[in-house]
């Protein structure tokens, strides 16, 4: 099975991801991610399933369309296409600081060491480290700096207000 | 100046810590070059033609002499023992070995100095006006918010993966020194009528491939607010920047799509959300850095000292030196001393390790220990006592720093063009060098008066051109240097964008043209006017016609 960091730990990913079905049938058991087509198309089905859901937003999928529905997810899974596409950072702080999502979010695709420190302030709390990349490695990036000037999703205050 | 506390110290210490390990990681295979390069880039490391290229922060082009003693040394022990002034008032090192990068930031650190947002897709490091709170026409010294600036952009958790690069400019003078029109967000520091502070915010300025004079989105934005603001643009540009085209990427090109009205509305609606949050400044938090830029203690002196004034009519070439280099200071009997890098055949803003050595000396001895960098590529004294103007005048005119020619042709702003970058389409130095010789006579250059000259090597606008009064820009036209030359572009008071004249021309031709050009002006002006302002009133026709018209 796959690993995971989740909470600063390596885990088994008991999720599987769902991005495209013809119809609901089709979704398996267990614990799923679907895609935000799957969930707009088949919302009333999944809302009765009995096994937990997830959701995935691809990097230009902004949250707001799914602020309603936030209390359906266990996890929010937000897809980096590139490393350096940015945009998923504003989605897991508009998450967590907007929404007040306290659920998992999740960094998906391209996630690298180097880049888990700054995710995890804007509130993603899960990582799904590329597989051709050492794990255990990457646990070493939360501890590449021990403060930061700006508020965060951990640290509400920022350097000036402490 | 800005003073480092053990937070800020900390955090500069483990960027270079957490760059010296990725240094590693890279040489041992573990990231691909792909991902090395957006690393280093953010901690301002190019590959260039020839060796790397590291560029250090100056923000905002403040220096303590302490730092550029520092910045000798590290140029004579791991580069070629001179250092390079860059138009964004950094410095940059241009013969760095990637292995001893780390080596050379942990220096760096000892001195409260890094190259952390120096390049990369990211807020890169603040500029200003380099004459701020010593300037004589000033309303409100922009250097704290500039520091307020800096620390908030410092390793943003969100913003560090952004379309592409982004420039943040403030300026607290009416004069525009710090090119607020041209950079992605632009600040002047204003008060309202019930003389509370605040700031005009542009957006969407630039220069590069499409040059843009960044329109204003924001008439009045209390001080308070200022980096909740900050935050709202910075969302609203990461969130819908483009990303699939590198020169469409930059938020100009967003800010035009969107039309600024509604680019302003949409980063006003997201202000609203964030607005007041704990990112709000505090009065303590104001308080606390306004105080790092408090006047240092000035004698009580006259406004125009006697020995002053005698030394200049008894001394021409310091009276010249004098004429353009010096200007106003707020202070009365003190005066702002700018010391030029634009000496004819070195090339402009670069500066030798022995230099920067005697320029701390002569800060230390006479101007409170500090200097700025500027970004047309030379260096201030900013409070020197007019009665020392002229020992250290003979100080700087031992060592060839006294070049007299502030404002003047050859005040030429340059990239280092393709002698040095990757990046560009034709070499810049020789072109600079060549017209520095043809006007190397300080009489007619001073004849000509204020005229800013500047070359960059290619589109990016490294050296500025889009807004010389006189531009020049190498393109290449299979696989040949050529220049197109501009005319009309200003970056202070009224600014505007250049014009281009026409066809392109050889290297061998630009020296020419640009005579021609001048002699256009020399034969229009009238009264005091300026190559720019006759210019602007004759407009760009006569100039087109003798610079294409055919040799009889």
């Amino acid at each position: 099975m796959k690993k995971l960091i989740k909470n600063r730990e390596i885990i088994e990913d008991t999720w599987s991801t769902v991005e495209d079905i013809d119809s609901p049938s089709e979704l398996p058991k267990g614990n799923i991610i679907v895609s935000l087509a799957i969930w707009q198309q088949y919302a009333e089905t999944l809302k009765n399933r009995e096994d937990p859901l997830g959701i995935l937003l691809a990097s230009d999928e902004e949250p707001e369309v799914i602020k309603n529905d936030l209390d359906q997810f266990a996890v929010i899974a937000i897809h980096f296409p590139k490393f350096a596409d940015g945009r998923g950072y504003t989605s897991a702080r508009e998450l967590r600081t907007y929404f007040n999502y306290q659920g998992e979010i999740r960094a998906v695709g391209d996630v690298l060491r180097d880049q888990l420190f700054q995710m995890e302030r804007c509130g993603f709390n899960s990582f799904a480290v590329r597989e051709d990349r050492s794990i255990e490695d990457a646990l070493n990036a939360f501890n590449d700096f021990s403060l930061a000037y700006q508020a965060d999703t951990k640290n509400p205050q920022p350097l000036f207000r402490r | 100046m800005y003073a480092y506390t053990k937070q800020d110290q900390r955090i500069v210490e483990e960027r270079a810590a957490q760059y010296k390990d990725q240094t590693h990681r890279y040489l041992n295979g573990d990231l691909s070059d792909d991902e090395f390069l957006v690393l280093r880039l953010q901690n301002g490391l190019y590959l260039q033609r020839h060796a790397p290229m590291l560029r250090i922060a100056v923000p905002p082009g403040m220096l303590s002499t302490k730092q550029l003693r520092k910045i000798a040394e590290i140029s004579r022990d791991y580069d070629k023992g001179y250092a390079h002034i860059s138009t964004r008032q950094n410095i940059q090192l241009n013969w760095p070995a990637l292995e001893e990068v780390p080596d050379i930031l942990q220096e760096l650190a000892t001195v409260g100095m890094h190259g952390i947002q120096t390049s990369g897709s990211c807020i890169r490091s603040t500029t200003s006006d380099e004459y701020a709170g010593v300037a004589k026409d000033e309303d409100i010294d922009p250097r704290p918010y500039c520091e307020i600036i800096r620390q908030w952009s410092t390793l943003h958790p969100e913003f560090s993966m952004l379309p592409r690069k982004f420039k943040i400019s403030v300026t607290g003078s009416p004069k525009d020194r710090a090119a607020t029109q041209t950079n992605d967000i632009g600040i002047q520091v204003l008060s309202n009528a019930e003389g509370e502070i605040g700031f005009q915010v542009r957006a969407g300025g630039g220069l590069g491939r499409t040059p843009i004079l960044g329109p204003v989105i924001k008439d009045f934005l209390p001080e308070k607010h200022l980096l909740t603001y900050l935050d709202a643009i910075l969302r609203v540009y990461n969130r819908y920047g483009r990303r699939d085209n590198k020169y469409k990427a930059r938020i100009k090109i967003l800010v035009k799509a969107m039309t600024p009205a509604t680019f302003a509305e949409k980063v006003e609606a997201e202000w609203l959300r964030n607005k007041d949050s704990a990112t709000t400044l505090t009065n303590e938090e104001l308080a606390r850095i306004k105080a790092f830029y408090t006047p240092p203690h000035y004698e009580k002196l006259e406004a125009s000292q006697v020995s002053f004034l005698e030394q200049c009519e008894t001394n021409a070439e310091f009276h010249q030196w004098v004429l353009t280099n010096v200007s106003p200071h707020k202070a009365p009997g003190y005066s702002i001393a700018n010391i030029n890098l634009k000496a004819c055949a070195t090339a402009p803003g670069d500066i030798s390790a022995e230099n920067m050595e005697l320029v701390a000396d002569l800060a230390d001895c006479y101007s409170f220990g500090e200097l700025r960098t500027t970004h047309r590529q030379n260096l201030v004294l900013a409070d020197v006592k007019q009665t020392q103007l002229f020992e250290l005048w003979v100080e700087l005119y031992k060592a060839s720093l006294a070049t007299a020619n502030l404002g003047l042709i050859t005040d030429i702003t340059c990239c280092p063009g393709g002698d040095f970058c990757s990046l560009a389409n034709a070499k810049s130095l020789p072109i600079a060098e060549e017209i520095q010789r043809a006007y190397k006579r300080i009489d007619t250059a001073n004849d000509i008066g204020e005229l800013e000259l500047n070359i960059s090597g290619c589109m990016n606008a490294c050296g500025h051109h889009h807004v010389g009064h006189i531009g020049i820009l190498g393109v290449d036209k299979k696989g040949s240097e050529f220049y197109q030359v501009s005319l009309g572009g200003c970056s202070t008071d009224t600014t505007s964008l250049g014009k281009i004249l026409g066809p392109s021309f050889t290297a061998d031709e630009v020296t020419g043209v640009v005579e021609k050009c001048v002699n256009v002006y020399l034969e229009n002006r009238q009264d005091k006017e300026r190559f720019i302002d006759t210019y602007r009133r004759i407009g760009i026709n006569p100039f087109k016609e003798r610079a294409y018209e055919k040799a009889n």
